[in-house]
């Protein structure tokens, strides 16, 4: 048998079902390989003990029906976790304990799956470096120094490291998919209202999605499987039948459509992306599909846009942090000094630079001129989308503009730092499903991803698209766990 | 148009966050590349766009109304900086 660490979520599955390997021998398993890997920074709170008492107690009386039959996971710290610990990587939620459970985990542990802990991210899943995480930053397995991505960067860099079979992530610009470019790994964001928002600590209400981070697509497909589901406590999930995902996976895309829009090549883009871009647009020409060019002519416009909605929904959804109800609370001499102690002192610096931008945008006077702009420009932005997919099936662009950078590269620049979500932004504005798989790697042997986007609720379409374009890919992430001392 | 350090000092207030004087002036530089970036939007003429205020073209659900948590003064309390067994406790804010 090969090594049970190399072992794709979908064959642990597998060899769990038939007797061949128990839940404690895979917990135990991950869970060393999690203790020699603390110079990644990937956990913030680890369940170890627990985890091996639930997969003893698996073991004793294991139900094979359940789609993750005692497999153990660990998850990115924004989702709530009844009874253990969840502080979005932020300093004022640092003792944070929920009393309940989020809809997406509390999915994933009715179908057998156990946590074995929770993931560093950056701070309110602000970022897309994950160095602005109050817990430090996180390292990319892929070489030292080198950022993971983010904010899902702790996710990313667990799974690529095998520190959990698969895992889960929040995307609300590119949080998933972006990390997953820069680490060699399938990244999905759902179609906006397919996962519950139910229990994850809130960014931007209107972008944010959960979604799957996996080793390959067919495991990226079983997962989300599970985390997807109709939830009366998110006001916005969709009820909408979803398909069995991973049994519905169909390699043969003959004669499916896929547009390549011209206002993804952007100024800043490497050669190496466009090489990428290029290869990817022959291997779906040798899986028998159709490339046909489109245009979306608002792109430029994404980004700007979403620094005015997204810092103007987390202004809003983080005014909760008040010091009065839970987390961190700084003394002050009245309430309101009370007040803007505790959100100095316990929120970071680009936390609290997005508050601002949000607050200054919703503010008297300039309500029409920033943020109600921005909702017209959003609407452009999806009639581009609906345009397109009059005449395509999907759409094909490189996920990020380059490859992953060396940790402090960016830090003091923060526009530069926005750049990185140029490709991911506009799938959040518009709504739809977007899945980062590895298509190969730069000069430096850094990965490289490309990014489908499909149809509303069309994520079969996207990952069986996927599924075709790994089989020609045949990337293998190669580390040489350089990191376990 | 360009954001000054009295702005800066308006726009903490408003969201709570007291700043000394140097983060005013680091934001201060910081908002204004930002806003600058943002500005773009302007070359773009919307005047015939309705806004998208939710992507999910669905009307808000209702509810039926019952009481589905019960006896949980526990759980909600259990977070709060302030120990107390029956209250949220904050700085005295009557004379």
């Amino acid at each position: 048998m090969a090594n049970l660490i190399d072992l794709t979520l979908s064959d642990l599955v597998n060899k769990v079902k038939s007797k061949e390997i128990s839940s404690k021998e895979i917990t135990s398993t991950y869970i060393d390989r999690s203790k020699q890997s603390k110079k990644l920074n990937a956990y913030v709170e680890e369940t170890f003990d627990r985890a091996l008492k639930s997969s003893e107690k698996f073991d004793t009386k294991p139900d094979f029906k359940k789609k993750l039959p005692g497999i153990p996971l660990a998850v990115k710290d924004l989702f709530c976790t009844k009874n253990v610990k969840t502080t979005a990587s932020s300093k004022i939620l640092e003792n944070f304990i929920p009393s309940y459970e989020s809809t997406v985990t509390e999915n994933l542990w009715n179908e057998g799956a156990i946590l074995i802990g929770k993931l560093n991210c950056d701070e309110f899943a602000m970022g897309s470096s994950n160095e602005t995480s109050h817990f430090g930053n996180v390292i990319s397995p892929i070489d030292d120094n080198l950022v993971p991505g983010g904010s899902s960067g702790g996710s990313a860099s667990a799974l690529a490291a095998k520190l959990t079979p698969a895992t889960i992530g929040t995307d609300t610009g590119g949080s998933i998919r972006q990390p997953a470019s820069f680490t060699g790994i399938v990244g999905l964001k759902p179609t906006y209202g397919s996962c519950s928002r139910y229990g994850i600590v809130a960014f931007a209400s209107s972008l944010d999605q959960a979604g799957p981070m996996t080793r390959d697509v067919k495991d990226c497909a079983l997962m989300l499987e599970v985390m997807s589901s109709f939830d009366p406590k998110d006001s916005t999930s969709i009820n909408f039948k979803r398909p069995n995902y991973s049994s519905n996976l169909n390699i043969n895309i003959k004669g499916k459509k896929i547009g390549i829009p011209k206002e993804y090549r952007v100024d800043g883009m490497t050669s190496e992306i466009e090489k990428l871009w290029e290869k990817g647009k022959n291997y779906l020409k040798d899986c028998g599909a159709e490339i046909i060019d489109i245009s979306l002519p608002h792109t430029n416009y994404a980004l700007p846009a979403y620094y005015i909605v997204a810092p103007a929904e987390a202004s809003s959804n983080l005014a909760r942090y008040d010091g009065v109800k839970y987390g961190f609370r700084a003394d002050g001499e009245n309430l309101i000094d009370m007040y803007e102690k505790t959100r100095s002192q316990g929120f970071g610096d680009e936390v609290k630079r997005r508050i601002m931008i949000g607050t200054y945008v919703l503010s008297s006077g300039y309500y029409d001129a920033y943020y109600l702009k921005a909702q017209k420009v959003r609407k452009l932005i999806k009639n581009d989308f609906d345009n397109a997919f009059n005449k395509v099936d999907a759409i094909l662009t490189p996920s990020t503009p380059s490859s992953a950078f060396k940790i402090g590269d960016k830090k003091d620049d923060p526009v530069s730092m926005y750049l990185n979500d140029i490709f991911t932004v506009p799938v959040n504005l518009a709504g739809l499903p977007g899945i980062s798989i590895p298509a190969g790697l730069d000069k430096n042997n850094y990965p490289l991803g490309l990014q489908i986007i499909g149809k509303p609720f069309d994520e079969q379409g996207i990952l069986d698209i996927a599924y075709s374009m790994e089989e020609k890919i045949n990337f293998k992430l190669k580390t040489n766990d350089w990191w376990i001392k | 148009m360009s954001i000054d350090l009295k702005t800066v000092k308006h726009i903490s207030k408003l969201s709570r966050i007291s700043i000394d004087d140097q983060k005013a002036k680091k934001l201060e530089k910081d908002l204004n590349s930002i806003f600058k970036w943002i500005e773009q939007l302007n070359q773009l003429n919307t005047d015939n766009v309705d806004p998208l205020t939710s992507i999910a073209e669905t009307t808000l659900r209702f509810r039926k109304d019952q009481i589905v948590s019960k006896n949980i003064r526990e759980d909600v309390l259990k977070n709060s900086p302030k120990d107390n067994k029956d209250y949220f406790v904050v700085p005295k804010v009557v004379e």
